[in-house]
């Protein structure tokens, strides 16, 4: 459960050592994924910081059923990519209540984990064009009908692991 | 709720993932999310792409304090107590629209401002930056929507009722993906109303002369 116990800490202890190792891997990836994204190195040093300033504040709903730490991160970089590169506002989905507060199902927390791990495997097997394809939609340099000759990707059984886990929380809903 | 027979396509959802989707249809993705719990996997999937690739990525060095910068930014806040506590995820829900449509509209159904379209049709248009255009669509039962073609992409989501065109019946929480080559023309089912939210990246094209000649004042 790659970065899961920093996470915890420091949503349960404010612990700055967590912290601090979750900033030494994460936010010279966040400032390169921004400047992939066409930012220059001073904005993409100002916005890796309030990225990481708010993993520190959004510890609390960090959900290890529902993302690996690696993917909340992105979608929180992603969102202030669109907010302050793009000045585009990003409709969101209605959340579903699925905090940690609601007795986050260990089991479920554990195997997305794992697939997790074993998606990034399975990328990078990926044949090289369709793997710069993939890197390039991500950094937003393709538009949405470019980006169908991306997709075909390995996501099967993360998907049904996922599912999973909305129909455990729908059943608990009731 | 009927169950959802018509999904959002990989592409669609891999360009939200993304963050490369014209605004409009980022609102018509999100709704049907909040409806659809397939495709809500399956966006929960293209976000873990998304963690796989910042996870691949050769770092970049951080300018000299960076992270002690980075504390002083939580200090801030911390002593500014409250101010970033707030806007936390909104769950609770009642009436027809889910909540990213509530936000564009200022409320539910009730707070549209509907406009006379012709042939009983009212509309209103929301607005979005220009990428796009998005108007929510009030079909009275067993009334057809004028017969237009796309120059894009036009999505549309039903959000209450049901229509068929020449494609298929689609029921509440249904979304039609309508590329350059279909022209159709949607009718209501009969029984009840049907409102649908409907999103172009490209001015639509209509075939009737009344409707074309209306088109500049209804902003679609």
């Amino acid at each position: 459960m790659a970065w899961v116990t920093e996470i915890t800490a420091i949503r349960e202890a404010q612990d700055r050592k967590a912290f601090a190792a979750l900033f030494a891997y994460f936010a010279p990836r966040v400032k390169s994924f921004l400047m992939k994204s066409g930012a220059s190195a001073d904005v993409a040093e100002d916005v890796s910081q309030d990225v990481m300033a708010t993993v520190w504040r959004k510890a609390h709903l960090f959900d290890p059923r529902k993302a690996s730490v690696s993917t909340w991160i992105f979608t929180i970089a992603r969102n202030r990519r669109i907010d302050i590169l793009r000045k585009q506002r990003r409709p969101e989905p209605e959340e579903l209540p699925w905090g940690p507060e609601a007795a986050p199902d260990q089991a479920d927390a554990l195997a997305l984990q794992q697939e997790s791990e074993q998606l990034r495997s399975a990328m990078a097997e990926l044949p090289e064009k369709q793997k710069d394809l993939v890197l390039r939609a991500y950094f937003g340099e393709l538009t949405h009908r470019e980006i169908s000759e991306a997709t075909g990707l390995p996501l099967g059984t993360i998907k049904s692991r996922l599912r999973l886990a909305l129909d455990r929380l729908r059943h608990q809903m009731k | 709720m009927t169950e959802i027979k018509h999904h959002l396509t990989d592409d669609l959802l891999m360009a939200y993932s993304a963050g490369a989707l014209p605004e409009g249809f980022s609102l018509v993705v999100a709704t049907h999310i909040s409806l659809c719990d397939e495709c809500r996997a399956r966006m929960l999937a293209f976000d873990a792409v998304g963690g796989a690739v910042v996870d691949d990525l050769s770092p970049v060095a951080l300018s000299e304090g960076s992270f002690a910068e980075t504390l002083a930014r939580i200090d801030a806040v911390g002593a500014d107590a409250g101010a970033e506590t707030a806007p936390e995820p909104t769950t609770a829900r009642s009436g027809v629209f889910p909540t990213p449509l509530q936000a564009y509209v200022g409320g539910d159904l009730e707070a549209v401002r509907w406009r006379r379209v012709g042939g009983g049709v009212r509309q209103a248009v929301l607005r979005v930056d220009r990428s796009s255009r998005v108007r929510l669509l009030h079909i009275p039962a067993g009334t057809a929507v004028p017969d237009h073609g796309h120059r894009g992409t036009e999505l549309t989501l039903v959000l209450q009722g049901a229509f068929r065109d020449e494609v298929d019946h689609f029921g509440t929480g249904d979304i039609e993906i309508a590329t350059e080559e279909l022209d159709h023309q949607p009718v209501a089912d009969l029984g009840e109303d049907c409102i649908c939210l409907a999103a172009t990246d490209a001015p639509l094209r209509f075939h009737g002369l009344l409707p074309r000649i209306a088109q500049p004042f209804l902003g679609i």
